[in-house]
């Protein structure tokens, strides 16, 4: 069969969302954003919520989001984007907000922010980027950063008497009252990233719903950061992080 | 008739809020303007006019949670004191830079850090010259009675949407905890979502309709054109509203030989030491300056020709004096007199300095 | 009933990441000994004969630059 007589417009099996733009993402090769990127903008489309959906981006790689997904966004100060979510989804109940953060931004700075607002159930969707390291700023130690992990402030690699312990913060969400749905899903591979997509699709339901706080943490991988290929950088992180950062349902109520 | 009642300054400011039809409160408690959201609490604006109240976990929450507000074209304000508004000038920082309209009440108490819970005039550079980082001015109001202070709530949000930045009411607990007549005025409607998305869809973040491209709020702009085309614009913004929207009052300027300038709380009592100063046939007159930006800098040029010497009557160790020197260009002698811990000078003892520089 | 698919990738897009070439079932795809504009290996079908249409590669791929097709056969 010739490749003219499949590639036809009645045979399209996937294709690119409209909900995200053309622009060509700034993210390193292999970078998980991009797909995470990708599983949020297809769930808006399947839900038809382009128009009721406002996005609030990050300091750190993510704070670009804004220029990948044609909806509203909002662009918070470092760790702050649960706060900007609260008070937009108290003023604007019937839409849907979403707040899209790294490890740094949420698990470093913005405990206090995150922690409070999944603590008052703000019936709002977390999207939460662990790759264990601080990517934008050229891979700094992260409060996620696993011991013995080598970044640019732990060149020896992390030592809990000098660094403390990696922070399993979603642990800590998921004992919150306010929060209905908490997971840890990744994307390294198609089947982890359909979950992934499936886990993104309740949150926003259940924010639809009003349930409270819907928390969706990606074990993610920084191969720039992590001095590693893309490919190896998968590897890396299904050997190192899913053991200390286990994947699946936390809590779903 | 208009509703007249007897109310703290804290007290009117939440009135003049839900009455001016504010959409949203974000605030944490902090002496002495815990009042403020304590009235809010107890009106439950929200079963009225569906204004939403909320306690903060801190103030960098309240202020993020006023920016997440002002970003969907909503009239959200906070209201805080000396060591919160620390707090908040990283977020001060990020919704001038993003041009959002907002207002922010300062119930200004004594510092440097944790100081005093008594009235203040220290944070008028915090307030005036930025207080977080970057080239940004806020609108600053400086109330002198509970009726402004609810008025200014109203006024305040005028100016933050006309120019689209932030407005701060700076006060102090002297205005803040005294109590007056305050003449109120009729309930105006909350603008509707509809109503919003019509006046403020072309910035806000209301939902993107398939009319139109989806609006991103940022602050960030990394290409050196655009981020200097942003500053300059802001500049432009900046030198327009020093054009326009200068706000003063004068007491027996016309014939003054010597002046005094006091906002807020000090202009209460400068007001009387302006009294007895005439009643003893001493030419002394006093300028208010109601928006500290803009400063009345022409006005001080227009008395300048008149005046023996001009002295600043401030709750601090001198801060306003910086703009009055600036605003005279050392043509004429510029004094201070301040007080600090909150002890308040009496109208008194004001006289006794004016005096001291005015007959030499 | 056996499936056969295509995938077009869009080359400019493409960072030559390489999650696509180790997510397909198939080893349907490679990368190009040739760089787009931006100097990146791209994704191509190097055995298009064994293509099934699967979308795992769309679905992995950080850059969204795959579409995929499908016919029964």
């Amino acid at each position: 069969m010739d490749l003219k007589d499949i590639i036809k417009p009645e045979n399209l099996v996937y294709k690119r969302t409209k909900v995200l733009t053309d622009n060509v993402m700034h993210y390193c090769p292999g970078c998980s954003h991009g797909t995470v990127h990708k599983l949020i903008a297809e769930v808006i489309e399947e839900m038809d919520i382009q128009d009721k959906t406002i996005g609030i981006s990050p300091v750190g790689c993510a704070v670009f989001a804004y220029n990948y997904m044609h909806i509203d966004w909002q662009q918070a100060a470092h760790g702050r984007a649960p706060a900007l979510a609260t008070a937009t989804k108290r003023l604007y109940p019937d839409k849907y907000i979403f707040t899209y953060q790294g490890d740094g931004d949420l698990a470093s700075i913005g405990t206090a922010e995150i922690m409070h607002a999944c603590n008052r159930g703000e019936n709002i969707v977390v999207i939460f980027i662990n790759n264990a390291i601080y990517g934008m700023t050229g891979g700094q130690m992260a409060p996620t950063t696993l011991l013995g992990m080598v970044t640019s402030t732990t060149p020896y690699g992390r030592q809990a008497d000098i660094n403390g312990y990696p922070l399993k913060i979603t642990e800590l969400i998921a004992q919150l009252e306010g929060t209905c749905y908490v997971t840890r899903q990744s994307v390294q591979n198609a089947a982890a990233a359909r979950k992934t997509k499936k886990a993104i699709r309740k949150a926003f339901e259940n924010s639809k719903q009003m349930k409270g706080t819907s928390f969706v943490e990606v074990v993610s991988s920084c191969s720039s950061g992590w001095k590693l290929t893309p490919t190896q950088a998968n590897e890396w992180m299904e050997e190192n992080m899913f053991p200390f950062y286990p994947l699946g349902d936390l809590k779903d109520i | 008739m208009a509703e007249k009642v007897l109310k703290k300054g804290n007290e009117v400011i939440a009135l003049g809020a839900i009455h001016c039809g504010c959409d949203g409160y974000f605030g944490y408690p902090i002496t002495p303007q815990s009042e403020v959201m304590e009235t809010l609490m107890e009106e439950k604006p929200w079963e009225t006019t569906g204004m939403v109240v909320l306690q903060a976990e801190s103030e960098i929450a309240s202020v993020n949670m006023v920016y997440g507000g002002a970003c969907c074209g909503k009239k959200v304000m906070t209201s805080s004191s000396s060591p919160g508004l620390s707090l908040m000038c990283e977020g001060l920082s990020y919704l001038a830079g993003s041009e959002l309209p907002c207002v922010l009440v300062n119930v200004v108490r004594g510092g440097p850090g944790l100081g005093t819970i008594q009235p203040s005039q220290g944070d008028y550079f915090q307030a005036v010259k930025g207080g977080g980082h970057g080239d940004y001015k806020i609108i600053v109001l400086a109330p002198f009675s509970a009726q402004e202070m609810y008025d200014f709530v109203g006024t305040g949000f005028d100016l933050a949407f006309q120019y689209r930045m932030p407005v701060m009411i700076l006060t102090d607990g002297m205005i803040g905890q005294m109590m007056e007549k305050v003449e109120l005025r009729p309930q105006q409607p909350r603008l509707s979502d509809n109503e919003i998305a019509k006046r403020y869809g072309s910035w806000a973040t209301t939902g993107k309709t398939p009319d139109r491209k989806g609006n991103t709020v940022t602050s960030l702009a990394l290409d050196p054109k655009v981020h200097e085309t942003l500053n300059h614009r802001l500049q432009a913004k900046y030198r327009e509203i020093e054009e326009k929207e200068v706000r003063f009052e004068t007491l027996y300027c016309k014939d003054a030989e010597y002046l005094l300038v006091a906002y807020g709380s000090m202009a209460r009592i400068c007001e009387s030491t302006v009294e007895s100063a005439r009643a003893q046939g001493l030419k002394v007159g006093l300028l208010r300056p109601i928006t500290l930006f803009p400063f009345p800098v022409k006005e001080i040029q227009r008395l300048m020709p008149q005046l023996k010497g001009i002295l600043s009557v401030e709750l601090s160790t001198g801060q306003m004096v910086e703009d009055i020197r600036l605003s005279v260009e050392g043509k004429i002698p510029v004094d201070f007199y301040g007080r600090l811990g909150g002890v308040i000078p009496t109208p008194e003892e004001v006289l006794e300095v004016c005096m001291s520089h005015y007959i030499k | 009933m056996a499936l056969k698919g295509a995938i077009v990738v869009d080359t400019e897009k493409c960072k030559g990441c390489s999650v696509c070439v180790v997510n397909c079932p198939t080893k349907t795809i490679a990368l190009t000994k040739e760089v787009n504009s931006k100097g990146y290996n791209y994704a191509y079908m190097a055995e298009p004969q064994t293509c099934t249409g699967c979308t795992n590669c769309a679905t992995v791929c950080p850059d969204t630059c795959i579409t995929v097709y499908r016919v029964k056969i």
